[in-house]
């Protein structure tokens, strides 16, 4: 939702990025203030999921050019925990496994590590418990998924379930979700956008990065930005993303001075 | 090394060696007088013998250490530690001595387990007809010298369908320096019957010593055995063991062994798959650092058709140490259907750490399914970076991942309490690694 006067959370000027040399990211301008749910579309290889990986601060990549605040903070400066701690929070596309590792036990741990860097209250074993059950009732996972190792054997579904259990335990200022609907099916990408909706509050914000449309149906975006070739090109309200599904990127290409004439 | 000087080790043992008069069975001085020629025909091996091309065990050549003498002053409360609240049945091996009082035995009436003097009466020609049959030492001297230095053995028989739902402790301690210990063990599953049991293997001080041991498992038709197996000596002994597997119809054989400990450790095992449809699940966890060479070598070796075997090796290797495994999986003309994996993984810890591992398939029939594998790395950084995004420090998200490596091996370990230490090891072993 768009809140009138609210703070910015996230203030991204003209960042750019490599990897191995190569340019991805070329220019990135954006805000996002709380209470707002932004999607970021585009082709693969355009550079969002490039985008989320460096805003979470993911070492492969090299910040050449820009300047990213994170409310008070310098957030380039912080080391990818220290994003985690001032409560940013990706959702992975492909969220790792971790055979050997209870998944309980991993939770637990982010959870309490969470809590101590807010100088709030950590959990033992019993009472978190009970606390993640109440959290797993949101998103219709099964409590066999605490025992299990971490996301070992799970399927798509079962795997973007568990991120955003994470979101919600974890209650990020900022979330980034990295195609959060790829490879679920219809009921579990209901299931998962609920969620999602449920944790979306007036005090954070949320960024969808997404291929396709689908998903906005269900978690619906106050902005949506379009990316190519590493530069974000327009920007838009929900209406966008049904003008983009309909019409296909290469109308994008085609139009971006008309479109952008057209929306503004 | 020279070998003048590796002929000497032996010498100095041959000569210390005599048949004891006062044990009147003459097929086990029969066995003890093989052996001991057989060890005087070998050498101690090098790092020219394709066996021992990674590991050096020239420094065993410089030490000249006496067997153990027996050594009495050790009180239950001393070890209290060692126990495990799991186990109702203990048989514990001071240096090598079975010590009667510091063991435990509830109830002779279901299992059948002691040391040799207690079943030499009783149990001859079981004894007769198992001891020193599996582990072949012709061709291998540390089992020559095990078996003609033998002065006790803890053995197990598993009675005819009998289930044995605790594990049974098999506890070898050591506790003097500069000294040679001769442990064995025999294990004697007879048909259908199950058992778990664990071989352990601790120091209570960081010395240099020898433990020599050999371990024999029989399983008759569709028995089923479990053998945890922990090597935790002193970081300065040397730990060089023998395990002979003998796999009848049906039966079912499943190790999981965890070497922690000592300077230089050598594990062999072999499993024969003797009959058909024979099972077995080979688990093995090296965790070492600082100077530390663990070297396992296994075979698996189907000779009848139907079989199935598993196996899974990990090593995680920290500092300057060095892991060594050689895996080798034979399946003989006759043992069509067999269905066999193996994989090695290894993760190194630091840049001066060293693994040598070395899977070999030798199959001679053609209706096989028969997969292994082998990996050795270092940490994935995207692994990393997913605990990092989730709040933990870097050097926790390395713990974890390391510890994670581990556990998995571990997890299989059926006695919880044996589980939960042993995690602890892991975890207080691999925190703060840099790599």
């Amino acid at each position: 939702m768009i809140v009138n006067n609210s703070k910015t959370l996230l203030l991204v000027q003209g960042l750019r990025a490599s990897i191995n040399g190569t340019e991805i990211l070329k220019g990135i301008d954006l805000t996002v203030k709380s209470g707002e749910i932004h999607a970021i579309m585009g082709l693969n290889g355009s550079g969002k999921s490039t985008l989320a990986k460096v805003l979470a601060g993911h070492a492969a990549y090299e910040i050449t050019a820009g300047t990213v605040r994170f409310e008070d903070k310098d957030l380039l400066e912080l080391a990818p925990e220290d994003r985690a701690r001032a409560g940013l929070f990706l959702a992975f596309q492909y969220p790792i496994e971790i055979p050997g590792v209870a998944n309980t036990q991993f939770l637990r741990l982010a959870y309490n590590t969470i809590q101590a860097q807010r100088g709030k209250e950590e959990l033992d074993p019993l009472e978190f418990d009970d606390f993640v059950r109440e959290k797993m009732k949101l998103l219709d996972m099964n409590p066999d998924f605490l025992d299990r190792s971490v996301n070992e054997g799970f399927s798509g579904g079962e795997k973007k379930r568990n991120e955003i259990l994470q979101m919600a335990l974890l209650e990020p200022k900022l979330s980034i979700l990295d195609e959060m609907d790829s490879g679920l099916d219809i009921d579990a990408l209901k299931t998962v956008a609920n969620g999602v909706n449920q944790i979306a509050n007036k005090d954070n914000a949320t960024i969808l990065v997404t291929h396709y449309q689908r998903l906005l149906d269900y978690v619906v975006p106050d902005f949506v930005h379009i990316m190519q070739s590493g530069s974000i090109v327009l920007t838009g309200g929900k209406e966008l993303a049904l003008e983009l599904e309909t019409r296909g990127y290469d109308w994008v290409t085609a139009n971006k001075r008309s479109i952008a004439g057209a929306i503004a | 090394m020279s070998e003048t000087v590796a002929t000497d080790y032996l010498d100095c043992l041959l000569k210390s060696w005599s048949i004891k008069s006062n044990e009147p069975l003459s097929w086990l001085n029969q066995l003890r007088a093989r052996a001991i020629d057989h060890v005087s025909t070998q050498r101690l091996p090098t790092k020219r013998d394709e066996e021992w091309r990674f590991t050096d065990i020239s420094a065993l050549t410089r030490l000249s250490f006496q067997s153990a003498q027996p050594h009495t002053s050790l009180r239950a409360q001393d070890i209290e530690h060692l126990y495990l609240k799991e186990a109702k049945n203990s048989l514990v091996f001071v240096d090598g001595y079975y010590s009667p009082q510091l063991s435990t035995h509830i109830d002779p009436t279901v299992l059948q387990i002691g040391n040799l003097s207690t079943f030499l009466s009783t149990h001859a020609s079981i004894l007769e007809s198992h001891f020193g049959q599996y582990a072949r030492f012709d061709n291998n001297v540390f089992a020559a010298l095990n078996t003609a230095f033998l002065h006790d053995c803890a053995l197990i028989i598993a009675p005819k369908n009998t289930v044995i739902a605790e594990p049974v402790h098999l506890l070898f301690i050591a506790t003097q320096s500069e000294v040679t210990s001769y442990p064995r063990c025999l294990i004697i599953g007879e048909s259908g019957s199950n058992v778990t049991f664990v071989e352990d293997y601790v120091s209570l001080q960081e010395a240099a010593y020898v433990t020599n041991s050999v371990t024999e498992i029989s399983l008759s038709a569709n028995a089923h055995a479990r053998h945890i197996r922990i090597q935790r000596e002193s970081a300065q002994a040397y730990h060089l063991a023998n395990c002979a597997v003998s796999l009848a119809r049906g039966s079912n054989y499943q190790s999981v062994s965890i070497s922690l400990g000592a300077q230089i450790s050598r594990y062999n095992l072999n499993v024969q798959l003797i009959d058909e449809a024979a099972e077995c699940a080979i688990d093995g966890l090296a965790l070492i650092s600082s100077n530390q060479l663990a070297d396992t070598h296994t075979s698996i070796d189907h000779i009848k058709p139907n079989g199935i075997s598993r196996q899974q090796h990990k090593c995680i290797v920290n500092d300057k140490a060095h892991a060594v495994f050689n895996g080798k999986i034979i399946v003989r003309p006759h043992a069509q259907q067999t269905n066999s994996s193996q994989s090695s993984r290894n993760l190194l810890l630091s840049k001066t750490a060293q693994i040598d591992t070395k899977p070999q398939l030798e199959i001679f029939a053609d209706d096989v399914k028969c997969a292994h594998g082998a990996t050795v790395g270092q940490l994935d950084q995207e692994e990393i970076f997913y605990l990092q995004s989730r709040g933990l420090s870097e050097a926790t998200a390395r713990s974890l991942l390391t510890y994670a490596f581990g556990a998995e091996i571990i997890d299989r370990i059926s006695v919880s309490s044996l589980r939960q230490q042993l995690e602890q090891t892991v975890l207080n072993q691999t925190r703060g690694n840099k790599l």
